[in-house]
């Protein structure tokens, strides 16, 4: 979306021209007190911070002590911070788990609700609505659901299976978060992909059933290839999101993380690091540039694998 | 265009509730087999998806004298009462709290509406020196990771001597960069000789924008409040971060807080987070058509 937006203001169509620039005549100052409230927001509250978090992650900075260069002494440290490791690990195991099932999940379930029968409505919206509800909602739903007394280990008892410490176990927690994240997260790329599904050419289905392929069969050769980009940006965007996560491991895993802080992701550290009165504000920093740092390269790392594809 | 009415296009067609068959989007017949299929997966989803609402309301309704913990569990509750949203209230003001919240959503909706609206008007439509930095400067704005610029928020709202306000909890998000750059996509589809005979007639820079553009764009502008709205209501790290006393919280922080000092009883926090998510269903249910719209302009246009 960033490079279309930005070609596009570069190529005005040649005949509105005229009026443009006699409307600069009349009121040279407007424009700017058009765009002047945004671009405050945006340049206070977005990027003076991202400046000073990238410079603040050079110095010993705390929540009410002005902070000197240190020069990389952060990210040294960082380094040899066992919880740390730990975040990064977190961080990406859960882009591992969360992101295929996002990918995939999705796509079915569009496949599911694309066929207009009777109420498909109300099931798309059904689907959707952990999308609109709140994540701290849906965090303590999942708390009482995954409780050691609660209604998953009901029926899991019930069926002769047994109670599960979902909650307990270090790795349980972490594999139960990311099953929450993937259930919110259903319906908003389902909506995504339905729109891409729309746009696939009834054509080629009933070409490949003429060639006798079967439902698995067209779904591999007409609908994956069909929607191939759209799955790339899905897996964009929900990599972005689960490397970042912090809502829902924060609800289910507790402030400090779960059993000894093993369920700590980056942006918990973050969190817990820079804020209070003894914040810190520069290690926090060092932190959050290695967020920056890795989001980007897993951008660039799906978009990179997109283009290879096609060539 | 929204995304509902490409997946259907035919979705007023009334034949279906005459005829027996049911017919796909083709009119071609759907086979019974097929259908059974479809409706059992469809139900399946439905009680995954649904269902952990329900089993949260039905909680909430449960007196104080019923087994919440049974196995095999008990669906509804025995002897239905209001009690612990009395009780929740007696707890934390979480009446309050919702109003809070209410307060710095609506807040966020008006910002956004017309902040957005004013700064993709002048980023699509008017012409000057620096346009293409301002726009620049937005999708950069758009790109920054929220989750890693906290701390340094936290800190410039300090220095403003903001901090533990609903003010500061507004701020950094009353003008998205992408609510702007949506708003300035929206303007750039417009036809240009609409307003060119406005300018004709002598209208100035702001009549064309509030009379002319402005009511032509409304389907984005909707977009942008609903999902102003949902994004203030539902949003939980910034707010945790800015506010530190529990008579300003808002909704999901106080159930944070409910649900850390009250973790005992499931009955009270499985009422607030009922009534932290009545009403955003209610919302949704009413305006659902908008929010897949907006799903659909965000990111298909990628």
């Amino acid at each position: 979306m960033a490079t279309s937006t930005v070609s596009r203001a570069r190529r005005p169509a040649p005949k509105v021209r005229r009026p443009e620039q006699r409307v600069r005549r009349q009121l040279a100052t407007s424009p700017w007190l058009f765009a002047a409230p945004g671009l405050l927001i945006a340049g206070a509250f977005i990027l003076y911070p991202f400046v000073s978090t990238l410079v603040n992650a050079f110095t010993d900075r705390r929540t009410l002590i002005p902070g000197r260069f240190v020069g990389l002494a952060n990210f040294r440290e960082l380094l040899n911070d066992d919880m740390f490791w730990i975040g990064l690990r977190n961080s990406t195991l859960y882009v591992v788990g969360v992101v295929p099932a996002l990918v995939v999940l999705p796509l079915l379930l569009a496949l599911l609700v694309q066929k207009n029968i009777p109420g498909i409505t109300f099931f798309r919206s059904a689907f959707y609505t952990p999308v609109v509800a709140s994540i701290v909602v849906v965090g303590l739903i999942w708390v009482w659901l995954l409780d050691e007394r609660g209604l998953v280990n009901s029926l899991l008892e019930a069926i002769g299976v047994g109670r599960v410490g979902f909650l307990s176990d270090q790795w349980l927690l972490l594999s139960s978060a990311m099953a929450v994240t993937v259930w919110k997260g259903l319906g908003y790329y389902m909506i995504i992909y339905l729109a891409a599904l729309a746009n696939v050419p009834r054509e080629l289905h009933e070409a490949a059933a003429v060639d006798g392929a079967g439902a698995v069969r067209r779904f591999l050769t007409v609908t994956v290839p069909a929607v191939r980009s759209t799955m790339v940006l899905v897996g964009a965007l929900s990599s972005v999101a689960a490397f970042k996560v912090f809502s829902e491991v924060y609800l289910m895993a507790g402030p400090s993380g779960g059993p000894a802080g093993e369920d700590t992701t980056l942006v918990m550290l973050v969190q817990r690091t820079g804020t209070g009165l003894t914040g810190r504000v520069g290690y926090a920093s060092a932190i959050s540039v290695v967020v920056f740092v890795v989001t980007v390269a897993l951008m660039l790392l799906v978009l990179r694998a997109d283009r290879r594809d096609e060539s | 265009m929204s995304v509902l009415e490409k997946v259907r296009p035919a979705a007023s067609r009334p034949a279906v509730a005459r005829e027996p068959r049911v017919t796909d989007e083709h009119g071609r017949r759907v086979r019974a087999g097929e259908l059974v299929l479809r409706y059992l997966l469809l139900l399946a989803v439905l009680a995954l998806t649904v269902g952990p609402f329900l089993w949260q309301l039905s909680t909430s309704l449960k007196g104080p004298t019923e087994d919440i913990f049974s196995s095999p569990p008990k669906f509804l509750p025995g002897d239905p009462t209001l009690h612990n949203y009395e009780r929740v209230a007696d707890t934390i003001p979480v009446w309050d709290y919702a109003l809070n919240s209410l307060k710095v959503a609506t807040a966020n909706v008006v910002t956004n509406c017309a902040g957005s609206a004013l700064a993709g008007y002048a980023l699509a439509r008017l012409r000057y020196r620096g346009r293409r930095a301002a726009t620049l400067a937005f999708v950069l704005a758009m790109l920054v990771p929220v989750e890693g610029i906290i701390i340094a928020q936290f800190t410039t709202m300090r220095e403003l001597g903001l901090n533990n306000t609903l003010i500061g909890v507004i701020l950094p998000g009353c003008i998205g960069a992408m609510n702007v750059l949506l708003m300035r996509n929206a303007f750039l589809n417009l036809p240009y000789e609409i307003e060119e005979a406005a300018y004709v007639d002598g209208a100035d820079v702001w009549q064309r924008f509030l009379r002319i553009a402005l009511p032509s764009v409304k389907g984005t502008v909707a977009v942008v409040a609903i999902f102003a709205f949902m994004g203030a209501w539902d949003d939980f790290l910034w707010p945790l971060i800015v506010l530190s006393d529990p008579s300003k919280f808002t909704l999901t922080i106080g159930l944070n807080y409910l649900h850390g000092t009250f973790a005992g009883d499931e009955r009270l926090v499985a009422a607030g987070t009922i009534i932290a998510v009545a009403p955003l269903i209610a919302l949704f249910a009413c305006l659902q058509r908008y929010f897949f719209r907006g799903v659909g302009e965000g990111a298909v246009k990628g």
